[in-house]
């Protein structure tokens, strides 16, 4: 389900992200097969109060974008406080560039049970 | 409604069922026991159920100025029908109480159109708690600038009127991982000086935007650390909590302590568990009249209680 949505919704740059995204596996699996295993798109996104996927692994600099397709506003904020978005309308995106390695736990402000975690290796 | 208009499908016989089914809740204190009167009852002169009792306050929420989907692409339509319901209420209490989602966004625009709109409510003091839609760009901003002051910026506060005790909590800034809403141990520190050394026989009314029971977990209807609030709250004899947030009526009664959550005048929401979360819920437009509502409460000396009484635009 979650993927016939993102490639109805996202079209032809998640499909140049995901190709991207197969380059960087091909690099790194030469280096580090267990890394190389957990990557995943940088793009996540918001339907049915869910964050999809809701465990994303990117590289150190990678630039995440969050795009909602609810009707109803949701927000992206880290629990440490690194980032937050202003709350998201439908179609709205919202970017974050990870500079640094860690894990990193996101939820929505405004419905707090929706959450997920970004890795960045 | 409909009597009067029984085919008219025009939009303005619509608008005019919205007036009646976007009213808030006017509060009657009867006896010590808030009871919510029929706003509808009441502006049409149909006041036996709120007849013995002083008007003490108007609870309105979820006013979600800025919305402007499907499920009611007017807000600031309902709104307004819902102000002119109470308006031309016959009695009109002394203050109104805002449980929050004022706004959609947190936008200063939003907030601008909130006040502008509010402004035209006869009943000139209003009091605010936020909702986690009022929040969005976090603490210190938008919401604070306008409503901060009567908290020091902390958000909560209390005051007396009529020989009630009235507390105004915040649980959308601490949100529990389970994402129920939360006070937060600095905000129960204050409930706990606050009521220390008051009157057991002391009216208590607690209005914050989350409900302070939990309804329904999964979708964070609830406030995880409301029970260390209820332990300061309990010896009291009676007290009176309201909420907004999840668009509908769900009420309770424990003890001493009376629950209750006031509609919405935007649009409604589905029941618990009803759907893959708590978004608008699209409605006939007929129905919407119907869902949307204030509360009204009553203050009745004797026995020393407050009643509720909800209205509906329909």
């Amino acid at each position: 389900m979650s993927r016939i949505n993102f490639g109805r919704s996202l079209g032809a740059p998640l499909a140049f992200g995901a190709l991207f995204a197969l380059g960087v596996l091909i690099a790194v699996s030469t280096a580090d097969n267990a890394a190389a295993q957990a990557q995943s798109p940088n793009t996540v996104v918001i339907k049915n109060f869910m964050f999809m996927p809701m465990a994303v692994v990117v590289k150190a600099g990678t630039t995440v974008t969050w795009k909602n397709l609810d009707g109803e506003p949701h927000t992206v904020v880290n629990d440490s406080g690194l980032f937050r978005s202003t709350a998201l309308d439908e179609n709205d995106t919202y970017k974050f560039k990870f500079e640094k390695p860690g894990v990193y736990k996101v939820f929505c402000g405004i419905h707090p049970n929706m959450k997920e975690t970004i890795t960045v290796q | 409604m409909s009597a009067d208009h029984p085919s008219d499908p025009s939009r303005r016989g619509a608008l005019q069922c919205l007036a009646f089914g976007g009213a808030g809740t006017l509060f009657v204190l009867a006896g010590g026991v808030l009871a919510p009167l029929d706003l509808a009852v009441a502006a049409a002169g149909r006041s036996a159920s709120a007849g013995s009792g002083v008007p003490l306050f108007l609870q309105i929420s979820d006013t979600h100025i800025g919305f402007n989907k499907e499920a009611n692409p007017d807000v600031a339509g309902t709104l307004k029908q819902t102000i002119e319901l109470v308006n031309a209420m016959p009695a009109k209490p002394a203050l109104t109480i805002h449980t929050g989602d004022i706004t959609h966004l947190s936008k200063p625009e939003e907030f601008d159109h909130a006040a502008q709109l509010m402004s035209g409510l006869n009943i000139t003091e209003l009091h605010t708690t936020p909702g986690e839609h009022d929040v969005t760009d976090g603490p210190g901003t938008e919401y604070f600038n306008r409503f901060g002051q009567a908290s020091d910026n902390k958000g909560y506060y209390s005051f007396d009127h009529q020989g009630v005790h009235f507390i105004a909590l915040v649980n959308v800034m601490h949100f529990k991982p389970n994402g129920l809403g939360g006070l937060g141990d600095d905000q129960l520190a204050w409930l706990e000086a606050d009521l220390k050394g008051r009157s057991s026989s002391t009216p208590i009314v607690v209005f914050a935007h989350m409900p302070m029971w939990t309804i329904y977990q999964p979708w964070g209807w609830g406030t995880g650390d409301a029970d260390q609030a209820f332990s300061h709250l309990r010896r009291f004899g009676s007290v009176t909590v309201l909420n907004g947030h999840i668009h509908q009526i769900v009420s309770k009664v424990e003890g001493n302590i009376t629950f209750h959550t006031a509609r919405s005048t935007a649009y409604p929401q589905p029941t618990a568990g009803n759907g893959a979360g708590p978004m608008p819920l699209k409605v006939p437009s007929d129905q919407l009249p119907k869902m949307l509502g204030v509360t009204g409460v009553k203050f009745v000396r004797h026995p020393l209680a407050l009643s509720l009484t909800d209205t509906t635009l329909a």
